[in-house]
């Protein structure tokens, strides 16, 4: 781990008009960690993520980036966002590209990268993903775990320092839920600093080196998964994991 | 004569029809051209419109909306009359062509416009947010990401939208634009035949059929990969 941390998060404050979503979140991920973040419906939980690219101007406080304040005026925010990856939920890959024109769509336009060069770089994210033969195939032709696949293959081509995932396996069949885990897994093994918000405890429980409890806009609790899930202090989360593990 | 021989001679002249197809010919070519050229100026317009309104400024949305809404509502016919005679009358007087050119134009203009939008609102926020998030600037996810969607989605009633104002360059006659119609029409009256405007007829089927195959055609070649 080094020194400085990848990310900081200090006093982050995100409000929606007068509703409060964010009230003061103080975070820190260090490089190669992945931290998984929990908490019930509305917590702010996607705030949170989507603040730390600024995809949601925060209200107050500061995101702190490689030792660098992403929050100010005269940041150039496209060049920090190719830095940071993110999944989303729904996938949002652009159905009028195939999957290689999904992932090499940044290389070319902001990068200036040539077709030939771009397309290189691409079928290697493809691949990393397992999906290099799915390359010149469009969204609508792919199922729901291999579309997610290629947008973390969109992400990655980019070699971010972070990669921010949004509930990246809620919207899957469950059987298609297994094969966007695995490249996860195999992201988060590679050395990659990931911050995942997800619903899937057993993946927390098991691949997280810390897990985040997230509740009506503030962390209510951190620690190592083995603590968060066996031996939680606040009752919140107590409450949080029982209801949960008794849908599941 | 009978019934038909007396059809033939009133509507199917060939005399008459030898005698003047040039003019309608003439006509034929000023249709296409500002059939094109309104095709063009209308959808660039509209197409800039739209992009402007997706910046979402209130100062600006205020007059696009109003714009397109008037255009909308007026029949075209005021609106090349008003470009006509009524300009003039405040200094900018324009050709018979320039006239019933810019008003189709802005017609069409306003329908392109509000089509446009429509599709560009229809695709999910999460295309842009997804493009965003990789480093695209605003007019790159615009370019590369919204608009090749946007202008698929509103293919179908551009088409449409083009082959209705297109026929309306025949309006163009009341400011004696020489289009097919016009020429036709003075073509009856010297003749004292209408066969011009059976030829006129025709012109309109050989210009605007074809148009209408290739437009349905490039529906269908959009809609493949979906
Ligand atoms: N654009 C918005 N405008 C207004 N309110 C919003 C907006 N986005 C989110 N909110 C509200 O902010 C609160 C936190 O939302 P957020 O999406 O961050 O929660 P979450 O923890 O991700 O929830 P979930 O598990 O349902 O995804 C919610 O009450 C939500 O309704
Ligand atoms: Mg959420």
């Amino acid at each position: 781990m080094s020194a400085s941390p990848l990310l900081e998060l200090v006093g982050l404050r995100k409000a929606y008009g007068s509703l409060e979503v964010l009230r003061g979140v103080d975070l820190t991920v260090h490089a190669g960690e992945m931290v998984c973040v929990v908490g019930p419906s509305g917590s702010g939980k996607s705030s949170m993520l989507r603040c730390c690219n600024r995809l949601e101007e925060p209200t107050g406080g500061r995101i702190v980036v490689k030792g660098a304040d992403i929050t100010g005026a005269g940041v150039d925010i496209n060049a920090v966002r190719q830095k940071i990856g993110m999944v989303f939920q729904q996938f949002n890959l652009y159905p009028h590209l195939t999957a290689l024109g999904n992932v090499t769509l940044a290389l070319r336009k902001v990068q200036g990268k040539s077709a030939a060069e771009a397309g290189a770089l691409g079928l290697a994210a493809l691949k990393r993903v397992g999906l290099a033969d799915k390359a010149q195939v469009y969204p609508g032709q792919l199922s729901g775990g291999q579309q997610q696949r290629v947008a973390i293959a969109r992400a990655i081509v980019l070699q971010p320092k972070l990669m921010l995932f949004d509930e990246p396996t809620s919207a899957l069949d469950p059987e298609t839920v297994g094969e966007v885990l695995k490249a996860m897994r195999e992201l988060r093994d590679s050395g990659m600093t990931m911050l995942v918000v997800t619903h899937e405890m057993g993946f927390a429980r098991e691949a997280a080196d810390r897990v985040i409890f997230m509740d009506g806009g503030a962390i209510v609790e951190q620690g190592p998964p083995h603590e968060i899930f066996g031996a939680p202090k606040h009752e919140r989360t107590r409450a949080f994991l029982t209801r949960y593990t008794s849908w599941a | 004569m009978d019934g038909f021989a007396r059809l033939l001679d009133t509507f199917f002249n060939a005399e008459v029809a030898a005698r003047y197809w040039p003019e309608i010919l003439a006509g034929v070519w000023i249709t296409i051209g500002v059939g094109i050229a309104v095709t063009v100026t209308g959808l660039t317009i509209g197409l800039g419109l739209a992009i402007l309104r997706a910046k979402q400024w209130a100062w600006l949305a205020v007059p696009i909306v109003a714009f397109a809404d008037i255009m909308r509502a007026l029949p075209p016919l005021i609106v090349i009359i008003v470009f006509f005679f009524a300009f003039p009358l405040i200094g900018i007087s324009m050709s018979a062509f320039t006239a019933t050119w810019l008003s189709l134009s802005l017609v069409l203009a306003a329908y392109a416009e509000e089509s446009l939008w429509g599709a560009i609102l229809s695709l999910p926020r999460g295309q842009s947010e997804a493009a965003r998030s990789t480093g695209l600037t605003w007019w790159q996810t615009m370019s590369a990401v919204i608009l090749p969607q946007a202008l698929r989605l509103a293919l179908p009633p551009l088409t449409n939208r083009v082959i209705a104002v297109s026929k309306n360059v025949a309006l163009g006659s009341v400011v004696a634009l020489s289009e097919v119609l016009n020429n036709a029409q003075s073509a009856t009256s010297t003749a004292g035949n209408p066969t011009p405007l059976t030829m006129a007829a025709a012109a309109y089927l050989a210009i605007f059929i074809p148009a209408m195959v290739l437009a349905r055609r490039m529906e269908n070649r959009m809609q493949w990969r979906v």
